[in-house]
Parts: C-alpha cells; sequence; structure tokens
C-alpha cells in the first residue's frame, strides 16, 4: 500500500511497492496526461512535479514517495490551462501530435520555477525531453515567451 | 476534436471509476461508438450544422501531429462560408464508410497525402453544403437561390436585405438534394484557407485530457502485454504459464498466434511484470545467424551485380563515363532505423463470436477495420474501428496492423471483455517495420570543362513494397525505390539534365521487414544524389551552386526553391570565420524542396549546426503556420536520422531496445530553422515528408566544406569528425 499526495490530495492505493509513480498515476487513479514513453528515464514523457522539480516517474518506484511530498501532474498544474507555459503553448500552437507535450510542458514550468529568466542555453540543456514530431524549436520559444511575462503576445 | 456521441459519454463516464479508487478530475474519453452527431442534421457526408450555428466537419484522414485535420477542416469550410470559430471536428468511422459506399473516400494518411489527395471532393463537399443552405433559406423565403449570398454562417436576401443562419435552415437543408455540380472558389479568394489559423486540436493536448488510444479505459478492461519473438521468423517453443499465473493482477496466459506470447492482467504493469518474468524458449527459425554484415554483404554483392532494373536513363551512361576526361566514383549507405513513436503501438479489441471491435490509433482506418476482420474471422460488417488520435504515426501506423491483429487474437481467447494491448517501448524497437537499407554506387564522368557528361546511380537493397505489397511487384520492379529520381511527372521528379544518365536498382531483401518510413525512399536518394553532386563539383573545381545551376535549367521549381535557399542564406557571401555551409535540393511528395545548412566543427571534432535555411513549394499552402511546422519538425525526423539513427543485426535481432541505445536529436542539438513557403500555384503537393530528405545532405556538404571528409554513411555519431 502506497499512501500520497497528488495535486494536493492525499491518496491511499493499494499496489506493489515497486510499482512506478508512472502507473499508480495512470492505472490507479486514472490520471492519464502523464505519459509512457520509454519506462527508463530516457525520454521524459513521463514527468511530473515532486515538490517543485522534475522528475521522470516511470522509474520512481511508489514506495521511494511519502505523503508528505508533494506530486503534482499535468492535471494539477493548472485549473484551466492558465500557466503561462500552457498559454505560451497556446499562443505559438506548440503541440504536434501532443504525446510528448504533458511532459515537456511539466519540465518546462520545473525549470522557469527554477530559473524565471533562462537563457537559450540553459533551456537547450535543461530541457531533455523527446519529442519526435518535432517541436523543439517551438518549445525554446514558448519557454521564453512564458518567461517573459504570462505566456501571451503583447 | 470531439469524436464522440453522448451515449458513449456516459459509457466511459461509468468506466472512469472501475479501477481508479476516486478521480482526480479524470477526464471523460472523447470516442465515437454510435453515429456522430446523430441528432443533428447531416448536410452531406462532410457536413453537420447543429441548432446553434456550430458546425461540425468531418475529418476521414487520421491526425497524428501533422495538422491536417486542421488543413482539411478550413478547406470545407472555406467552401461552406461558415463561421471559423463555430467548427469542430470528428472522425466518421471505417465502418461507417463502408455501410455507405465509401461515400467518405480513401482514409490512408501517409505519404503526405492527406491534404493534396483529398483537396478536391472535401472542398466540393463544402460548396455542395452551401448550397444547400441557401437554397433552404431561399425555399423558406421563397426568393431565388441566386439572390441570396452567404458569409460566416449568416444568409443574407441581397434586394430585401433579410437573413437567417445555417442552423436555423440545417434541417431543412438535409432534405434537399444534392447540387449536380459545384464551383470552388479561386486559391486567390481564400478567407479562411490559405492563412495562418491556430490548430483546432490543442487545448487538449495542454492539459492531459488528450485521449490516446495508451489512455484508453473501458468498462471491465483487462491489459496485455505482449512478447514475440525476437528473432525475425523465429516462433514461440514453449513457455511456462504456472510460473507466473499467481503473480498481482495476472489472469490468463496465452500464445498468440505462432510468434508471440502475452500476459493479460488488471493492468498493465502487472502484465508487463508477469511478462518479463514468464520463461519462454524460442525457435528461432532460419535468421538466427542473420547480422548487419552479412546483410551489407549482401548488397555490396548487387552494386556491380549486371542484373537490375531501370528507373530513369538517357544517353549512354557507361559510354559517356569512359570516355571522359575526369571519373568520379562513390559508394554511399543508409541504415535500418525504427519509427520510434512517442506512444508506442496498442489497440483495445472487444470480440465476441457476432461482432468486434477495436480502439486504435492509425494512420488508414480501413486497413485496421480489414486486420479486424481477418484477425477476427468476421466479416467487415460485423467490425468496427475506432480511431484515436496518434501518438506519433510517422509510417509505422499505416500500411501494416500487426499490433491490431495481435490485440485481436488475445480478445478472442477472453470472449466479451475489452483487453488493452500495449507496446513496451522494447517490444516497439524490436518488432519495427524498419526504414529499408540500401547501397548506393555512384559514378560520374566530367569533360574537359568541368561538365557532368555520364551519371550512373546503382542502387541496392530493400524494397518496402516487396515487404509489404509483394503483389504489386512486377518483374523485380518497385516504382518507389526511385522516388525523387523519376524522369518527370507531378510526384517525384529528378532535378538535372545529365545527358547520359543511368539510374538502375538491384533488390536486395534481407529478412528485415521494412516500412513506409517519413520520407520513405526520398531519404536516401536525396543524400546519394546531392552528396555526389557535391564531389562532382569539387571535382570539376566548381562552386556547389553554380554546379547544380548548370543542370537545372529545365527544371524551373526545382532551382527556384534551391536560388531562394542560396539568396535567403547569403550564399555569395562568405559565412563567418569558422562557419561553413552546405546545400542540396530534391522533390518529392509533390513538392520542391531545398536547403542550406551552416555549420562548424570544432577542433575535437564536435560538430555544432547553427542554422537551416530551408524552402517549400507545395503548390498551394493551406496553412502557412503549419506548413512551417512541418518543415522544423522534418528537420528533427531528418537530423535524428543523419546523427543518430540506426538499428543493427545480431543473431537475426535488432540490436536497440531503448531510447539510452537508440540516441534520437534532443533540443541541445536542434539548429534554428528559417522556412520560406514560395506557393507557385497550380498544383497540391505534401508538406509532411519532403524536407526531410534535404536535413541530412545539407548537413553532410557543411561537413565537407568545415573538414574535408566525406561522409558517405549514417550515423554521423560513427565518424571522426576531425580535421586530418
Amino acid at each position: 500500500m502506497a499512501k500520497l499526495r497528488i495535486n494536493g490530495r492525499v491518496v491511499e492505493v493499494q499496489i506493489e511497492d515497486d510499482t512506478p509513480l508512472l502507473w499508480v498515476l495512470r492505472e490507479q487513479l486514472g490520471l492519464t496526461g502523464t505519459k509512457y514513453g520509454c519506462g527508463v528515464a530516457q525520454c521524459s514523457a513521463c514527468t511530473v512535479h515532486v515538490d517543485g522539480a522534475a522528475a521522470r516517474s516511470c522509474a520512481m518506484p511508489v514506495s521511494s514517495l511519502t505523503e508528505e511530498q508533494n506530486v503534482v501532474t499535468i492535471e494539477g498544474l493548472s485549473p484551466d490551462s492558465s500557466h503561462p507555459v500552457q498559454k505560451a503553448w497556446t499562443t505559438l500552437d506548440v503541440p504536434q501530435c501532443g504525446f510528448c507535450q504533458p511532459g515537456m510542458i511539466m519540465a518546462a514550468a520545473a525549470l522557469l520555477a527554477q530559473t524565471p529568466k533562462p537563457t537559450v542555453t540553459e533551456i537547450r540543456q535543461e530541457i531533455t525531453n523527446i519529442c519526435r514530431c518535432g517541436t523543439y524549436n517551438r518549445v525554446l520559444a514558448g519557454i521564453q515567451l512564458a518567461a517573459e511575462g504570462n505566456g501571451t503576445r503583447g | 476534436m470531439s469524436a464522440t456521441a453522448e451515449l458513449s459519454r456516459r459509457s466511459l463516464l461509468a468506466a472512469s471509476g472501475a479501477l481508479g479508487t476516486f478521480s482526480l478530475g479524470f477526464h471523460v474519453p472523447a470516442l465515437a461508438q454510435n453515429v456522430p452527431a446523430a441528432m443533428s442534421p447531416e448536410i452531406n457526408a462532410w457536413v453537420v450544422v447543429k441548432p446553434d450555428d456550430s458546425v461540425v466537419i468531418r475529418i476521414a484522414r487520421s491526425e497524428m501531429g501533422q495538422g491536417s485535420l486542421t488543413g482539411l477542416a478550413q478547406l470545407v469550410a472555406e467552401e461552406l462560408e461558415c463561421d471559423w470559430a463555430k467548427v469542430t471536428t470528428e472522425y466518421p468511422t471505417p465502418g461507417q464508410n463502408l455501410a455507405r459506399n465509401r461515400v467518405w473516400g480513401n482514409f490512408s494518411t501517409g505519404g503526405s497525402r492527406g491534404i493534396r489527395e483529398s483537396q478536391d471532393y472535401v472542398r466540393k463537399g463544402g460548396a455542395a453544403a452551401r448550397q444547400m443552405l441557401i437554397q433552404a433559406a431561399a425555399n423558406g423565403w421563397r426568393v431565388p437561390a441566386s439572390a441570396c449570398r452567404a458569409e460566416a454562417s449568416v444568409i443574407t436576401h441581397g434586394p430585401t436585405g433579410r437573413t437567417t443562419t445555417y442552423g436555423a435552415v440545417a434541417e431543412a437543408a438535409s432534405r434537399l438534394p444534392a447540387p449536380a455540380d459545384v464551383a470552388l472558389k479561386d486559391p486567390k479568394d481564400w478567407k479562411i484557407a490559405g492563412k495562418p489559423l491556430p490548430r483546432l486540436d490543442t487545448a487538449e493536448k495542454l492539459n492531459g485530457k488528450q485521449i490516446y488510444g495508451t489512455d484508453l479505459s473501458l468498462p471491465g478492461m483487462l491489459n496485455a502485454a505482449i512478447r514475440d519473438c525476437p528473432v525475425f521468423g523465429g516462433k514461440v517453443r514453449s513457455f511456462d504459464a504456472a510460473a507466473v499465473e499467481n503473480m498481482p493482477g495476472v489472469r490468463r496466459v496465452v500464445q498468440v498466434g505462432e510468434t508471440a506470447v502475452a500476459v493479460v492482467a488488471d493492468t498493465w504493469w502487472r502484465a508487463k511484470t508477469a511478462l518479463d518474468a514468464l520463461p519462454v524458449t524460442w525457435d528461432e527459425g532460419p535468421n538466427a545467424h542473420l547480422s548487419s554484415a552479412s546483410i551489407a554483404e549482401m548488397l555490396r554483392a548487387g552494386l556491380d551485380a549486371p542484373e537490375a532494373v531501370v528507373g530513369n536513363s538517357a544517353g549512354d551512361a557507361r559510354a559517356a563515363i569512359a570516355g571522359a576526361a575526369k571519373r568520379v566514383e562513390a559508394v554511399y549507405a543508409y541504415p535500418f532505423q525504427n519509427h520510434a513513436t512517442m506512444e508506442t503501438m496498442n489497440a483495445t479489441a472487444r470480440w465476441t463470436p457476432e461482432r468486434c471491435e477495436v480502439w486504435t490509433p492509425t494512420q488508414n482506418g480501413e486497413a485496421a477495420l480489414a486486420a479486424t476482420s481477418e484477425a477476427a474471422g468476421l466479416p467487415a460488417s460485423r467490425c468496427e474501428v475506432y480511431k484515436l488520435h496518434l501518438g506519433g504515426g510517422f509510417g509505422r501506423r499505416g500500411a501494416v496492423h500487426d499490433w491490431v491483429r495481435q490485440a485481436v487474437a488475445i480478445a478472442r481467447q477472453i470472449p466479451g471483455t475489452p483487453v488493452k494491448l500495449i507496446w513496451s517501448r522494447e517490444e516497439d524497437m524490436l518488432h519495427g517495420r524498419y526504414h529499408p537499407v540500401t547501397q548506393c554506387k555512384l559514378v560520374g564522368g566530367l569533360d574537359e570543362q568541368g561538365k557532368l557528361i555520364g551519371l550512373h546511380m546503382r542502387i541496392s537493397g530493400q524494397s518496402i513494397v516487396a515487404g509489404i505489397f509483394p503483389e504489386n511487384i512486377r518483374d523485380g520492379r518497385d516504382p518507389a525505390v526511385f522516388q525523387g529520381l523519376n524522369p518527370g511527372g507531378a510526384e517525384a521528379a529528378f532535378g538535372y539534365t545529365i545527358p547520359n544518365l543511368l539510374i538502375d536498382h538491384a533488390m536486395r531483401n534481407p529478412p528485415v521487414p521494412p516500412g513506409f518510413w517519413r520520407g520513405v525512399n526520398l531519404n536516401q536518394n536525396a543524400i546519394y544524389v546531392e552528396c555526389f553532386m557535391d564531389e562532382l563539383a569539387q571535382a570539376a573545381g566548381k562552386d556547389p551552386l553554380e554546379f547544380r545551376r548548370a543542370l537545372m535549367a529545365d527544371h524551373p521549381r526545382h532551382l527556384a526553391v534551391l536560388n531562394a535557399v542560396a539568396e535567403r542564406v547569403g550564399w555569395s557571401t562568405p559565412p563567418r570565420e569558422g562557419v561553413h555551409r552546405g546545400l542540396c535540393q530534391t522533390m518529392g511528395f509533390g513538392s520542391y524542396v531545398a536547403a542550406c545548412a551552416e555549420v562548424s566543427v570544432s577542433d575535437d571534432g564536435t560538430l555544432t549546426i547553427h542554422r537551416i535555411v530551408a524552402a517549400t513549394d507545395p503548390g498551394h499552402a493551406v496553412n502557412p503556420q503549419q506548413i512551417e511546422a512541418q518543415v522544423e519538425g522534418s528537420f528533427v525526423y531528418g537530423l535524428s536520422a543523419a546523427l543518430h539513427g540506426e538499428c543493427t543485426i545480431a543473431n537475426g535481432r535488432v540490436e536497440q531496445e531503448n531510447f539510452d541505445s537508440y540516441p534520437v536529436l534532443r533540443m541541445d542539438e536542434m539548429p534554428a530553422v528559417e522556412t520560406i513557403i514560395l506557393p507557385s500555384g497550380g498544383f497540391w503537393g505534401g508538406v509532411g515528408e519532403p524536407t526531410i530528405a534535404v536535413a541530412a545532405p545539407a548537413v553532410l556538404n557543411a561537413i565537407y566544406a568545415a573538414t574535408g571528409k566525406r561522409v558517405r554513411s549514417l550515423p554521423l555519431r560513427h565518424h571522426d569528425l576531425r580535421r586530418t
């Protein structure tokens, strides 16, 4: 059994201790916005926030978490897609297939929380998520736009 | 995208509570289980208008990120003269298409054909619906339709100024006969099409609500993980189900066909955990000793084989080269690659003796329905496929529906229970439909003035068509291998005039299944031609741009995109210190493309790609900002292949099992991309794929300029780029 704090609520799940957080989110809690891409902490489609920092949930056993640690998923990032990253993504029409985008958005939000005005070099080094459709340049522009203010132009 | 009927919403609401102890804002999946928008008047197959004036446009092609869902809706809305702000879209199902005599035409979404192949009939669908709505209003007013006009979903009677809306007359319009003929707008009059409008499918991709195949949940659903024999052509010999049957959540351990074993459990993670623990022995079959080296040897033999199929020829290339003042020769090679869609292959199937339903991300719903019918042992009329947005396609989810067959084969063993099959990344890597392998020997002859008088290009290697549609191979000929090399035509024509030319193909098919991989055969053909053009230019002592221009007088559209790139990048003036340029052009998927890369290579051999300038002439540009997105994305895919992409074979199986051994391009390697769109009009070309082909040759030619090294095989990570 695991006791977790997800998007501000404490939940109990009956599950094997070594189950990755990713699969508890997706299969026990129905939070399918967090995606499975590789299972080996390579692609970052599974990125969530643990106490505000980006974490790869596919390689994180639920037993490694306590209910004091605050896990935030894409569903809990904002109530109405109003986070500056989400607004910038809307302004620039960033997603293509969109499958990697929850992880990309969570990674971008964590970066801005830590470094509010990242340089281009910092963004390119910190955002290591894989996107196969090819949104990298709009992701880069989106992070810059979100850093400038609230994610909208003008 | 709301491909939803209210009934299915309710059933899925019930489903969402099945596994979860509670719901944390869990979104209800949008699924088509019934006739879409059945309660609102269908004006025709493409257009539904609701009483509140909202418009549902039906989209037959699949959305996988390429944006054609929005582009096709723009084309329909343009002719419909509806209010764009009130447009939503939905997918008709393949079963409905079958039942209605294929009223929506082809569902296949590949070859960058989504818009260009259906633009005519979807625009006519929009125009016909507009005429019917106007006619209905005119009938109500008892005035001639010719005295009425429509704009933004409002119909106005000119002489009196009376108005009504589409929603108010939709019911009456739906009962009118379809007009026999409709006229389409001149694209220069477009107001919705041709504009850089935002995509219609973005909002739910930002908050986790977009439901992909892997996210699906149905009442009573079980989950399956599968392992197919990792050796191509191998089979299951035995497996010990008892060893895992008591593991948590496990319901069934089943064989799938002759080659695979699956574990079915309450959750996918438990299914995968048990599958990992399942003892399986394989009969590895005839390919157990296949290796990359043995395949390369097989292809090498084809480079000089006497038998080859000719794809393009002029004059007498061999004689011209034999008599040339200077002879240049090079051999190039291109490796296997996996599509590596971010979402792995998956399908949910529910089978009963009477009916089989499948929910899956597919590039071709009709092919998925055919695969379902075969695997289910039921006629297609008793089957249905519900398409979901794809987490990437790139050709993997179009021609072959192996994962659908597996899901149905599993579901057949548990009648009445929906089973969701998800491939692990490892399964996805080991059971791809790989980018074909080829080698190419090029021999060119230059005269005393450095003019190219003869070229022989011999391609040896795999045929995708032979691997997937062998019935389409006649006399050893696969026309698709000559993509970009054809003597003419609107699809993929060679852009140079060479007096003595021979382009031929010696088919060599190793037992590794090939597939249509975004960009298809244009990818390697553009490298072979465009890198060798640079080699020839160097041998002739000429500037690579001028050398090409001298051969392109008869190919004005090829030349126009090349010139546009050269002008934007400033080819006539040197780049800044330490930066080097390479350029190239090609034609494929009906469009003309060119690129110039600016790179630097450090003393330790580290490559930096600073900027790429790219030009595209797709004839008509339906949504310029989405064309830019496709061009940028094409460089991600093409550079990923050039820098990193390779699947190697050892002991009959692919050696790369995940992104740790199959690296792909990430943001730190991505250059700035400047896109020039040159829509010259008069034709319709695709944009999702052609630009991929110019990524590698532009960079390889720039690397030569920087280092003096010709890289003739990929990926680049195997090459030492330090200057010699």
